[in-house]
């Protein structure tokens, strides 16, 4: 093939319309799962052939923090754990609007811990996508709420004693009506979860176990980001409707996959909106 | 600046007839080589050309083996490889 010929083509990848092209390429290190989880949610919009002008694409702080900055749509890139508040204030004030909060596991669990439970409970229309990576990546490694006890991080040197949280098993207690768990490997399944929150009406709820080749696995030895996909290859398992709470995520042994809960209840912004309409009624 | 906003189809001119063609940026391409490793059909290799960042970007060796699963498109990390129907493929128009 000439040199010519090779240039005078141009062709579009069929998602770029959901994507802001003059932000690519994106900053997330090379065979990190972040790019994976916002190729999927691109498709999902794209086969769904979602409006745009619906959706608020909302996001806390950290690697995964960026994402809200890539989609054509209105975004918010809120403060350190608050976006799941952004995104209740979001529904609550124009209940026509989708948020979709799009953030780490530091951002959601640690310093947001108690917005995420909150809204689970009451049940606030929102699609959460958790990309987590077992750290916060972006201040450079420390260990977080979700690193597996024994891990080394920057700030467990000689392994972390502490144990970590099982983020569906948090999700079901506090109540979401959809919870899934896939790796950056399951894009596919992924896809297709995603396109099913999406038409849900609740808090639902996705976690997406991604490789951090630059610190998490770097320090652990577990390879580049290929060598932890081939990983997760071998030992995920897929248990769709298991319980949440047996769903164990270790990379030793094994990480259990799949959709755990998809359940129906009153959603918080058509509950508020019939109390507000009780209260006119009484006047 | 590092991004070329062209791209570029890695087949061989000759064999355009194929069904399914592959469509890379090369220059967005990070050489994370999930592409390559995952194909389900051994389409694609690791190339031995490097891109302006300095990765190795995937080629399609094994074109007429493509199936358009498109599982490529769906784990590329960095929007830069997908997969379409070729225009031109004798075998598509069947």
């Amino acid at each position: 093939m000439t040199e010519t010929s090779r240039i005078s083509t141009i062709e579009e990848h069929p998602i770029l319309e959901y994507i802001r092209r003059d932000r690519l390429p994106h900053i997330f290190c090379s065979a990190c799962g972040i790019g994976t989880v916002l190729q999927s949610f691109a498709t999902a919009l794209r086969s769904l052939n979602y409006d745009m002008d619906n959706m608020v694409i909302i996001s806390g702080i950290g690697c995964t923090g960026r994402a809200s900055g890539y989609f054509a749509a209105d975004s918010y890139h809120t403060t350190h754990g608050r976006a799941i508040a952004f995104a209740t204030g979001v529904k609550v004030a124009n209940p026509k609007l989708k948020p979709v909060v799009i953030s780490g596991d530091g951002d959601l669990f640690a310093i947001g811990g108690n917005h995420f439970i909150h809204a689970a409970r009451r049940n606030v229309d929102m699609l959460v996508l958790c990309v987590n990576n077992f750290n916060y990546g972006m201040t450079g490694g420390q260990m977080g709420p979700t690193t597996p006890v024994s891990a080394i991080t920057v700030t467990s040197p000689d392994g972390n004693i502490e144990h970590p949280f099982n983020l569906v098993s948090v999700a079901a207690a506090s109540g979401a009506v959809f919870v899934a768990r896939w790796t950056a490997l399951h894009a596919r399944r992924l896809t297709k979860s995603i396109e099913k929150a999406l038409q849900k009406k609740g808090f639902t709820f996705i976690e997406v176990v991604s490789p951090c080749p630059t610190l998490y696995d770097r320090y652990n030895r577990h390879g580049t980001g290929l060598e932890v996909m081939k990983k997760y290859r071998e030992i995920s398992v897929i248990r769709n409707f298991s319980d949440p709470m047996q769903a164990e995520i270790d990379y030793r042994t094994r990480i259990v996959c799949g959709e755990f809960v998809d359940s129906e209840k009153p959603e918080f912004s058509d509950l508020l909106e019939e109390h507000g309409k009780k209260l006119q009624k009484g006047d | 600046m590092l991004t070329r906003q062209e791209r570029v189809p890695i087949l061989p001119e000759e064999e355009s007839e194929m069904k399914w063609r592959i469509v890379v940026n090369e220059d967005w391409c990070k050489g994370c080589g999930f592409c390559y490793t995952f194909c389900p059909r051994e389409v694609l290799e690791k190339s031995d050309k490097f891109n302006t960042k300095g990765y190795y970007p995937p080629v399609a060796t094994n074109i007429d083996r493509c199936v358009g699963c498109k599982l490529c498109e769906a784990i590329c990390p960095d929007f830069a490889i997908h997969v379409e129907e070729n225009a031109k493929s004798k075998k598509g128009e069947k």
